[in-house]
């Protein structure tokens, strides 16, 4: 069960400003049936450049139509600049708080106001144009970035729950916190660099690395892999069992094997096969 | 608005306690204190009255007293069996389940997969029966053991047991059916179904919760998931958790009573919920296979619309149901059996789980059928799907 605070509850159960306002200056949708939640919104200028009215439309959770009905009761009254700068964050403190895993619901209000916006000034809706990082639920990577900038996340939970991101399959986990660790990584002042390894150090490590992390993991698939040689920065391998004949292991190669040795080791190791 | 007393359709989440069941255990939290292991007769009477509860629990399941081991919940049963045919065939490394089991064997098939196990869940079809031949296809000599559920909590759905469990046999593999769903609101007799393992749950049969059994059939290789002390012979360490074990046994008792009406008198009840349901809300319908079901069970799919607002809802008129939705369990995405069923997300995430128990009355069956479908029609009414209106640039 939910803790939803009282202010959730009133607006979920008596939503102010339902449907569609007539003739909108503004209309902005965001999600879809597929996702589990999609808000509407539209808006009405009055003379006076203030929004006049603003009403909702949305399929989703409690914390969604909650959400939807305490952003069209902020809007009313505001100039269009007044109402850009509504944060999610400001949405979940008129309702008194969102628990944290319905984050996601504010935020979705934020960016169908963003669109309603977009929509009135004639520009085609804002799709972040970037790389999907999680096709599950289509979020792109600058909406990743985005939501971790605004709302100081540092883990991929957090990520979640406030834009949805990772909560399917999990395949993208490994890319969510690629953008983490990007922006913390910015934040940060830089480290100070690590030791230049000797070339013994440096295959010492690689042995270690690829007994400790990399091969059981492949010989759990019937597969394994050989250290042939180090030759600077170029780790020449030899794929064996299953994994010789495997098509994929091109990928488990550079996506696997060479992460693996860019956190342990270096990250100017590249990988490359050695066939017979 | 008035909320109404509790109506309570969420059965296969939990029962309320037969008010003998709670009748039966309160002694043993008051002057039967002793330890049935004990050699004074204070604690040896309790013992009796253990072994008393194991024979009304046996008789329920056509089952011998020895083939029951008392556990701590439905989870333990599922563990301990599923590790016992694990740990006393060391050599087999394969695992037949099914795509839409409860997370006890879910989640453990899972952990023992990233634990040097193969796994293979057998998929079902659009109306959740499961697809046999890909389960036969999959057994091999490496096969330690398959485990089904015997009826599934969500869609209701009965697995063929009886069938699938003499070819399991043939092969010499290991069979334990996770029927926590099943016992109480189905006929089950060991005698004509040769499964090796069965588990249960008190809670799910209007006893106690913190009780379960594991029925394990004589001559199956065994080994204990708890080890301890000597208590169940030996096959579960751990001071009985006897009031629970004492209400166990007379709701296995009450459940043998109970099952006729399970099957007639609630099933029609269900059957009326469903059919008023239909008939009053357009764009719904039944998840799951309408005839090879619990009699209790009904899961509606109400499109475009999202179940935990539904739920929430129902829940200011005082109706408890539970849902398949992605919101009502924190995860986004919804259920794995509704997924594992192909039920389209449009369905998914409005899916309602009705269960209905023997203290259902007709009553409590028509005020839902009366409120229930404004509930829809209103959150229809705030839904984006139910309009029109487009932005002028798009």
């Amino acid at each position: 069960m939910w803790e939803y605070t009282d202010k959730v509850k009133e607006h979920f159960l008596n939503p102010k400003n339902v449907g569609v306002v007539e003739n909108p200056d503004g209309v902005g949708e965001v999600g879809s049936l597929a996702c589990g939640d999609a808000l509407k919104l539209s808006f009405k200028l009055g003379e006076d450049g203030r929004i006049a009215d603003a009403k909702f439309q949305t399929f989703g959770c409690a914390s969604a139509i909650a959400s939807s009905s305490a952003l069209t009761e902020m809007l009313k009254g505001k100039t269009l600049e007044e109402a850009q700068k509504i944060t999610n964050e400001e949405i979940a403190e008129f309702l008194g708080g969102l628990p944290k895993e319905k984050m996601h619901c504010s935020v979705m209000g934020r960016d169908a106001l963003e669109n309603a916006i977009l929509c009135y000034r004639g520009e085609e809706p804002k799709k972040l144009d970037s790389e999907v990082v999680c096709e599950c639920f289509g979020v792109t990577e600058k909406e990743i970035e985005r939501a971790v900038r605004e709302n100081n996340l540092t883990e991929i939970e957090e990520v979640t729950n406030y834009v949805k991101a990772g909560g399917g399959c999990g395949n993208c986990h490994d890319r969510i916190q690629g953008v983490i660790d990007s922006i913390i990584g910015a934040a940060k002042p830089k480290e100070a660099k690590p030791k230049k390894l000797t070339n013994i150090q440096k295959i010492k490590l690689i042995e270690e690395t690829l007994d400790r992390d990399i091969r059981p993991e492949l010989q759990k698939d019937g597969g394994d892999i050989e250290l042939v040689d180090v030759n600077g920065d170029e780790v020449q391998v030899r794929l064996q069992g299953a994994c010789s004949t495997c098509k994929a292991s091109q990928v488990t190669l550079k996506e696997y094997v060479e992460k693996k040795l860019h956190e342990f080791v270096s990250p100017d190791l590249t990988v490359e096969e050695v066939k017979e | 608005m008035s909320a109404p007393n509790t109506i309570y359709m969420d059965n296969n989440a939990t029962t309320k306690a037969a008010p003998e069941v709670v009748e039966a255990m309160l002694p043993y939290f008051g002057e039967l204190y002793g330890n049935p292991s004990s050699m004074h007769s204070f604690g040896g009477q309790v013992g009796r009255h253990i072994e008393s509860a194991r024979s009304k629990l046996a008789e329920l399941l056509g089952a011998d007293p020895g083939e029951i081991i008392f556990t701590s919940c439905g989870t333990e049963s599922d563990s301990t069996a599923i590790w016992a045919a694990l740990r006393t065939q060391p050599h087999k490394k394969h695992i037949v389940t099914s795509r839409v089991e409860h997370p006890a064997v879910k989640n453990l098939g899972e952990y023992l997969e990233k634990n040097g196990y193969r796994v293979t869940f057998a998929p079902v079809d659009r109306q959740g029966n499961l697809d046999l031949d890909y389960l036969y296809d999959h057994l091999t000599d490496n096969t330690a053991i398959v485990s089904l559920m015997w009826a599934n909590n969500e869609s209701g759905v009965i697995f063929p047991i009886e069938e699938v469990v003499e070819k399991v046999k043939e092969r010499g593999i290991v069979f334990h059916t996770d029927a926590v769903q099943a016992v109480g609101k189905v006929p089950l007799d060991m005698r004509s179904v040769p499964v090796d393992m069965l588990a249960l749950s008190g809670h799910k049969l209007h006893g106690p919760k913190g009780v379960g059994a594991l029925y394990v059939r004589k001559g199956t290789k065994f080994s204990p998931f708890l080890i301890g002390g000597h208590q169940e012979r030996g096959r579960r360490g751990g001071t009985e958790n006897v009031a629970s074990i004492i209400g166990l046994g007379r709701a296995a008792e009450l459940a043998g009573a109970f099952i006729d009406d399970e099957n007639t008198r609630v099933k029609r009840l269900r059957d009326k919920l469903e059919k008023g349901l239909l008939e009053r809300v357009s764009n719904a319908m039944v998840n799951g296979d309408p005839e090879n079901r619990l009699p209790n069970t009904t899961s509606v799919a109400f499109e475009f619309v999202e179940g935990e607002s539904i739920l929430l809802m129902m829940n200011e008129l005082g109706i408890c149901a539970s849902s398949g939705s992605a919101c009502t369990s924190g995860s986004l995405e919804p259920s794995h059996v509704l997924r594992a069923m192909g039920v389209p997300f449009t369905a998914a995430h409005g899916s309602i789980r009705f269960s209905l128990s023997v203290y259902n009355t007709e009553e409590e069956v028509d005020y839902v059928i009366e409120k229930l479908p404004p509930v829809i029609e209103r959150l229809r009414s705030m839904s984006p799907f139910w309009s029109d209106a487009q932005c002028k640039t798009a």
